[in-house]
């Protein structure tokens, strides 16, 4: 790569970066104590914490890896954004409202308040952070990826540029600047795909729209058509995996979680869902279309490097300054992309370390509150960082279609029946936590390590949710219903808390 | 006030508490008698029959095309305006169709909730 294809790369990662830590450094100005640092005091509209919500979650592997697998594997692929959105729609229904009522920081926190148990907090501190390293695992990856890609860097340098951006923000703002921050981010987003995007069709409109029809992009039908080729019993058991997997894991993804209490209601929690499902339908509209457009004009990247397609696309297409120009919105995207989930996430699991590890001290001394958050995000960070730098690299989406199955299978029961079934006890959210990770983590474990296994052992293991969820579910209901004497006493009290409107002078208590 | 562009700061409240009503609705609730065991089982019923209800038309919308699109190979051929009949359904269609059952289950569960506050008010007044 010659020294003149960097410089719009280069400009659009600057650019973003002195954004979010310009947005970052105002937003300290009105974040003084733990809770503005946790939850922005519960203060935030709908609509700009919707913005927020939707920055945070479009990750790499929204912004770089549907394209990627569409461009890769074809129809089925679609099937992930639909899943990110669909997700939202199943928390919004079930959860939303409740989980704000409820009144907790974080998971752990919900956990203990409805089950009134330390080792049922505990359970879930630990995932919280499982689930937060895995996700996090893969944007510093595809940050590897799109720095090679966009100047040329070597893979190094990208997760630890965003490792070091992220903590800079998350220790010096915490939530309430990376409210504005994520807000930013995901306009930011959707210019970036949108533009170039628009150029692109222009371009493929006046090259006579090759590849169009069913049986375009080369006569290919199997990459056109669901379920074609192998989609025998297998490609529609990993569809449905698939689909409860995002549908079932969205709500158990602790930094999406963590962004509902900063709804001031109930009732505002319900409305921010809403918007987040208005503007993660209109974003997720444009990966796919790059995957289409990179069929026809960049076949080659069909293998195994497809996740920088949408980096490498403008230029493919649109020669001179225009596709250096556009290549650079791309980057500026993608370079967001990281930044805002990655920040999101670190927030989230440094807040649970923050409460549960880092706060204890050498030789017993407690360590305040700001300190110990600082300290947890220090950690939260360097972890999947250090990972990132060392394990093998497996696919942007697919990473993290894993961390979804994880939550789907932990915190998905947990949450459905910690909040609508009044006879869950602290035994029976156990079992299901511990069946349920241990599970979905064989599978994780095992598409890490990258030893393929044939025939269905290897179908059920690359996509676990449509086991490891009932399996889960199953052994919370029974471990329930086997204790009924330690259904604990204040349950009654805290449906009401969780499922009546707030003006309601109730005993909330 | 000197500076007249800034609205005086006002306190907003919610509606007033009414504690002290220990014969109300709310107050059935509070102490945990079997009246308020039953208002509080309506509302929550109510909220998880219309959850219910939204998550039946996604399965039936959405979750069931792949098993659609296997049993019935053809419909992957048919074209909409130069578009494949499945990548129209799922890349574009289903989105609205998310909002759409979004925004009618956050209009049913706000008038779940409002019913259920008309009902706890009426006995106090």
């Amino acid at each position: 790569m010659s020294t003149l294809d960097a410089v719009p790369g280069i400009v659009a990662i600057a650019a973003v970066t002195v954004a979010t830590l310009a947005i970052g450094t105002w937003g300290l100005r009105i974040s003084r104590t733990t809770s503005d640092f946790m939850v922005a005091s519960r203060s935030v509209n709908p609509r700009l914490n919707a913005s927020a919500i939707s920055g945070e979650y479009l990750s790499a592997a929204s912004f770089l890896g549907v394209a990627g697998l569409v461009l890769a594997f074809g129809a089925d692929m679609l099937w992930y954004p639909i899943g990110w959105t669909a997700g939202y729609l199943v928390l919004l229904v079930l959860v939303a409202a409740p989980l704000r009522r409820s009144g907790a920081y974080t998971l752990p926190d919900f956990a203990e308040a409805r089950l009134a148990s330390r080792a049922v907090r505990a359970a879930c501190s630990v995932l919280v952070v499982a689930i937060g390293w895995l996700y996090l695992l893969p944007q510093f990856q595809g940050a590897g990826i799109t720095l090679r890609s966009a100047v040329g860097a070597p893979s190094w340098v990208g997760p630890v540029l965003v490792g070091v951006i992220v903590l800079a923000n998350v220790t010096s703002g915490g939530m309430r600047s990376i409210t504005f921050v994520q807000a930013f981010q995901y306009w930011l987003k959707l210019t970036a795909l949108l533009v170039p995007l628009a150029v692109l069709l222009v371009v493929w409109l006046g090259d006579g729209t090759p590849g169009s029809g069913a049986a375009g992009a080369g006569g290919d039908a199997a990459w056109s058509m669901p379920l074609a080729g192998d989609g025998g019993g297998p490609g529609l058991y990993t569809t449905y995996s698939l689909i409860l997997a995002t549908f079932l894991g969205t709500m158990g993804l602790p930094h999406v979680v963590v962004r509902f209490y900063t709804n001031p209601d109930g009732r505002a929690a319900r409305r921010t869902t809403l918007v987040v499902l208005v503007m993660l339908g209109v974003f997720y509209l444009l990966p796919p279309a790059y995957g289409a457009l990179g069929r026809v004009y960049a076949p080659q990247h069909a293998g195994s490097g497809s996740d920088v397609i949408v980096l490498e696309l403008p230029r493919l297409m649109v020669s001179g300054l225009g596709g250096e120009v556009l290549t650079g919105l791309v980057t500026a995207g993608a370079f967001a992309a990281f930044l805002s989930t990655a920040s999101g996430l670190a927030i989230a699991v440094a807040g649970v370390l923050s409460q549960d590890v880092t706060s204890r001290g050498p030789r017993g001394r407690r360590i305040g509150g700001v300190a110990a958050f600082r300290l947890g995000a220090v950690l939260a960070v360097s972890v999947p960082v250090l990972t990132a730098l060392a394990a093998p690299h497996v696919g942007v989406a697919r990473v993290v279609g894993l961390a979804f199955a994880v939550a789907a299978s932990t915190f998905g029961p947990l949450l459905l029946l910690g909040i609508w079934w009044w006879r869950l006890t602290d035994v029976g959210a156990i079992a299901g936590l511990v069946l349920g990770g241990l599970g979905s983590g064989i599978a994780v474990a095992h598409t890490l390590a990258g030893e393929p296994v044939d025939g269905w052992g290897g179908v059920l293991l690359a996509q676990p949710a449509a086991w490891s969820v009932p399996l889960a579910a199953t052994a919370m209901v029974v471990g329930s219903l086997l204790t009924p004497g330690r259904v604990p006493g204040h349950t009654r009290r805290l449906m009401v808390r969780l499922h009546t409107p707030e003006a309601l002078g109730l005993d909330r208590a | 006030m000197s500076d007249t562009s800034r609205p005086p700061r006002v306190r907003v409240t919610g509606p007033p508490r009414r504690r002290t009503a220990s014969t109300s609705r709310t107050g059935a609730i509070d102490a945990g008698t079997r009246l308020g065991g039953i208002y509080l089982g309506s509302l929550l019923r109510e909220q998880l029959w219309l959850a219910l209800r939204v998550l039946t038309v996604l399965v039936l919308g959405v979750g069931l095309l792949p098993l659609a699109f296997h049993l019935v190979p053809s419909l992957a051929e048919v074209d909409v305006a130069g578009m494949p009949l499945p990548w129209l359904l799922l890349g574009v269609l289903v989105y609205p169709f998310l909002v759409v059952l979004g925004w009618w289950y956050v209009r049913r569960a706000e008038r779940n909730e409002r019913a259920f506050a008309e009902l706890m008010s009426e006995a106090e007044e």
